[in-house]
Parts: structure tokens; sequence; C-alpha cells
């Protein structure tokens, strides 16, 4: 607050964090860990696996501490963890009478729960709130590496199967009845949520990193009636909130995560009331167009 | 020599070869010894009331379903193979699809195109000319911009359709296509079927409307919960067989002695 009213200009307010090497490395990291997360989150949306999404985030946590307490990257035992509940869900759905999103929301509380115990038995340098809130802001080489990894990996990969997957999300059974493998698509999704998940719980924590999943997807979705289309504004809503999260986290102090999803909702909200097909105070002259 | 060569000849004949086929729903018995053989060149009218099986045949012979009991072969090949080759083209009772999906017509019928196209699934002219053909087969084509939510649902059946067209597929299952379509739209379609015979594809069709069978089906296969009568249209077609097939109504509740024209 103090650095923003002492601030000559809007350019001033721009340009002031970036001489800061934290900041900058906070915005690239944000940026695009925002943008991978958006792009996935088309697919999360328009498959109905917004349950899914917070199910992983969660239980990636006792991975994460295991891994710190073993040196290892943070991210190896985050993806074998949120892979490890997603096999577990979908093995106490097949196996038992016990309804979907009861086992889903049972799986991830109990990985959650595992996390939460691990954390405090093992007392390590692992900082809870960091790991629970995310701190982009204070984030260090290695895992900026990590993280630049895992989103080039998953983009990749969404950039290759872009079309099967979206077929899988439309209509599977089309897809089966044309010789194409969605078993295997159904598992490549999951991974690709879990790695995602990994990457946003950098910038915004566990608690939240399911909005990164889910809101740039469901805003864009208002947006356009065509999957390309869906695919960039999600993106770029994804994106750009998550720059401006992390200015408004560095200007008026505030927590970088909470910054950058309270963004990204006020985004939709502005999309639930303005889209122009499908908002709710949509202008009469589109109806009649 | 001789014999096996005979044997192998006609197995590449048949499109369509179902042996004594059994599905059970953990338990249920849903079919029983289905057996069916359809050559290339012919529709085929697969009849029975709501709960006969005729959803589940079709599923058993995309292998969506796992028959308990039972061979299954198209153009001679196991169905996953065939599947591979796009040699069958399914179009399910209910799409059972997401309206609301971002998509255009044109990219749905596209989605026909993506089993023969490589691994990115970039359409080539070849596949642009196929989708294109069959929207103007279906009679879709200035609506091919239009996201698919906004269509009707005869328009939507007709997308579907086009989707099925677009793969060029040598077999098509077709489950109850004429559900829900104006009659217009029904002409459309069946004079469409009778194109797809003439072309040598072979079209499985399951209806419960039988002025459809006697207009446009070769062969017609009566089920309840197994096959009770095969064979041609005018052969199968008495009263005996469709009172057995429907349960015990009066077969001409069913069908007049005139066709279509009494009906529609
Ligand atoms: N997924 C399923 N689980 C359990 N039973 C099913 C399932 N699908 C169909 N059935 C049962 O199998 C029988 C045949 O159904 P179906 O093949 O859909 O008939 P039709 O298409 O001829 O109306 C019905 O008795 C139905 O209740
Ligand atoms: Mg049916």
């Amino acid at each position: 607050m103090i650095s923003l009213l002492s601030s000559a200009s809007p350019i001033s307010w721009l340009l002031d964090p970036l001489s800061h090497d934290f900041m900058r490395r906070a915005l690239m990291v944000s940026a695009l860990v925002g943008g991978v997360c958006g792009l996935l989150s088309c697919y999360m949306t328009l498959k109905g696996w917004a349950l899914m999404g917070d199910a992983v985030s969660h239980a990636v946590m006792p991975g994460v501490v295991v891994a710190y307490a073993l040196g290892l990257p943070f991210s190896i035992g985050a993806f074998v963890f949120g892979v490890g509940s997603v096999a577990l869900i979908g093995f106490v759905k097949q196996k038992s009478r016990v309804k979907e999103d009861t086992v889903i929301g049972l799986v991830f509380t109990g990985f959650f729960a595992l996390g939460l115990v691990l954390v405090s038995k093992i007392r390590s340098n692992i900082d809870l709130m960091h790991i629970l809130f995310g701190s982009p802001l204070g984030i260090s080489g290695s895992d900026v590496n990590q993280t630049l990894i895992i989103s080039g990996l998953v983009t990749v990969i969404l950039l290759l199967f872009r079309r099967d997957l979206m077929l899988y999300c439309f209509d599977a059974t089309h897809a089966r009845s044309i010789g194409i493998n969605t078993g295997l698509l159904h598992y490549l999704l999951l991974s690709l949520l879990s790695l995602a998940a990994v990457a946003g719980l950098q910038t915004v924590g566990i608690i939240l990193v399911v909005a990164m999943l889910i809101t740039p997807g469901a805003t864009a979705y208002l947006l356009t009636d065509r999957f390309d289309r869906m695919n960039v504004l999600a993106i770029l809503s994804s994106s750009i909130s998550s720059i401006i999260g992390v200015y408004l986290s560095y200007w008026f102090d505030i927590e970088t995560g909470g910054s950058i999803v309270l963004v990204q909702t006020l985004i939709f909200l502005v999309a639930f009331l303005f889209a122009p097909r499908y908002g709710i105070l949509k202008s009469n002259s589109s109806i009649a167009s | 020599m001789m014999n096996s060569l005979k044997t192998n000849n006609q197995i590449e004949e048949m499109r369509i070869e179902a042996d004594q086929v059994c599905v059970d729903y953990n338990g249920t018995v849903a079919l029983y010894d289905a057996s069916l053989r359809l050559k290339s060149g012919c529709i085929c009218g697969l009849v029975g009331m709501n709960g006969a099986g005729k959803s589940t045949f079709f599923k058993a012979l995309m292998g969506f379903v796992r028959p308990s009991r039972g061979i299954i072969r198209i153009n001679g090949l196991e169905v996953p193979k065939a599947q591979r080759n796009q040699a069958v083209a399914y179009v399910p009772q209910n799409e059972g699809i997401d309206c609301s999906f971002p998509t255009s017509v044109w990219d749905v019928v596209m989605m026909g195109r993506y089993g023969s196209m490589n691994f990115l699934r970039i359409p080539s002219a070849s596949d642009r000319k196929a989708v294109w053909h069959a929207l103007e087969r279906v009679e879709l084509i200035d609506l091919r911009k239009r996201p698919i939510g906004t269509l009707s649902g005869g328009q939507r059946k007709r997308a579907f359709l086009a989707r099925a067209i677009a793969q060029r597929a040598s077999v098509l299952l077709l489950d109850e296509p004429f559900t829900g379509v104006d009659v217009r739209t029904e002409k459309l379609m069946s004079e469409l079927f009778i194109q797809f015979r003439n072309e040598g594809r072979t079209i499985l069709i399951s209806t419960h409307d039988l002025s459809h069978v006697r207009d446009f089906c070769d062969l017609v296969v009566l089920i309840n919960k197994t096959v009770l009568a095969y064979g041609e249209t005018s052969e199968i077609f008495t009263d005996e067989n469709l009172t057995r097939t429907f349960g015990g109504m009066p077969p001409d509740l069913l069908s007049g002695p005139t066709s279509s024209e009494s009906l529609s």
C-alpha cells in the first residue's frame, strides 16, 4: 500500500516490482503455470472432472511431504500420490457399491489427512503454509526448474493429443468405435491432471489449486462455442489473472495464491454477467440475431 | 483344397457374423444364442419390442459389452481390428453427449474422419471433401457452422448420421435412427439407406416401426432376448412371428395390411 501510494505513475506501478529478482521469477512461473492449468481446465470442465481435480490436488499432499523428507524432487512424490489416489478411487468404486462422488471425497480427505499427520511428525524444514497456500514470491531455483519441466511436459502432451482428448471428452463411445484406445486417454488425462496439480500448488497451493483447474475453463466456456477458441480464452484469462494476482499481492502485501484465485473468480463473474451469448445480462439483440 | 478356398471366400464375403452370442448384465440375461450373418449390400431390420435386447446386440457387435459366450466378426476380423480399419460406423440410440459442448456441426462430422487421419488429426483435403459430401447427403450443409447444441433433435440425428457417412465404413449399425424425426427426415434417411445398400454397404437398423421394415429392409431379424426368426422380409413378416416378437400383441395393431401410406 505504501509502495503503491508513493509510486508516481501507473507505469512505475508496473515496472517497479520488476526490479526485484523474486518478482520477475514469480510472475514468470505464475503466468506459465496459469496458462498450463488454464488449458487443462477446458478438458476438466467439459469432462465434468471438477471434483476429481479437487481430489487429486489434495491427494498429492503426503507425496510432497515424503519427497521432501527423502530429499527427492517434490514433484515426483506428488505425482506418485496423485496417480495413486486416482487408481485407488477407481479400485474402491469398482469393488464396492459406494457411489463415485462419495469414494472421491473419502479417498482425497484420507490422503490429505495422511499428509497433515506426516508434516507434523517428520518435522523437517517443510513449511506447511507454503504447501497449503503456495508461495510464488519465495519459490526456489530448483522448484522453478521442476515447474518449468512439468509445464512443458503437460503442454506438449496436451498439444499432441488435443483432438483425441477433445473427442474423448465429447463422445467416448464414438472414439471407441473408430478404434481409439479410450482407456489410455482416460489415464493420460488423469496423469496430466496430477502433473498440473503439482505445478499449480507452487503458485496457489494445494487448497486452491482446483480453482486453477476449473475456473478458467468455466469462464471460457461462457464466452465461446468453439473448442479452439475456448482453449485460447482459458489460457489468456488464467495467465492474466495470475499476473494481476501477483502484482496485487506485491502492492497490497496480500496472500498471493488467494489474490490470483480471487482475480480468476472476478473474471468469471464478469463473464457470468456480461458474456455476449451466455451471460445473464446479455442484451436482447443477441437473442434476436 | 477346393473346400478350404470356398470357406475362405465365404468368410470374406460376410460383413457381419455373430454366432450364438450371449450377453448378461450382472447375471441378468439380456441376449442369448443370437446369431446373424449379413453379406455386403443389404439392409437388415432388427425388430423387437422395448427391452428385447436390440441395443444390447449392437453394443455386443461393437465390443462395448463383453458377450459371455459366442463369436463376433466384422468383415471377417475381430471387432477391435475391424474398428481400427474403420470398417464399422455406429450411431447409438442415445448419443449420450453433452449438447452444450463447444463444437460445430462441421467439427462433429469431422470426428468421423479421425480414425483415418494421422496421429495429430490434421484434416486433409480428402477429409474435408468427405465431410462436405456427408453433410450434403443429410441436407445439413447450410447449418455446418452452427454449434451442435443449437440443432433440433432430428437435425442432430442427421448430424450423427453424417458423421457415420463421413467415416466411409462398409458396415453401418444404426440403433433406432427413426425415433423422434419428422416425416421428411424419415424419407431422406430411408432413401439414403437404399443408396448405401446399392453402394455395397451393409446396414443393420433397429426399429419397432414395422412400416420401415416393409419399405426397405431386405432382411429382417425378429428378436426377443434371442433371435426368433431371421430371413427375407416377405417370408418372416407373418402374423404368427410378429405376435411372438411383440409378446402376444395382435399384429394388425402393429402393421396394417397396407404399408407406409396408411401409417404416415
Ligand atoms: N447397462 C445395463 N445394465 C443392466 N441391464 C441392462 C443394461 N442395459 C440394458 N439392460 C437390460 O437389458 C435388456 C435389453 O435392453 P436393451 O438392449 O436396451 O433393449 P432394447 O434396445 O431392445 O429396447 C433390458 O431388460 C434392459 O433392462
Ligand atoms: Mg434400445
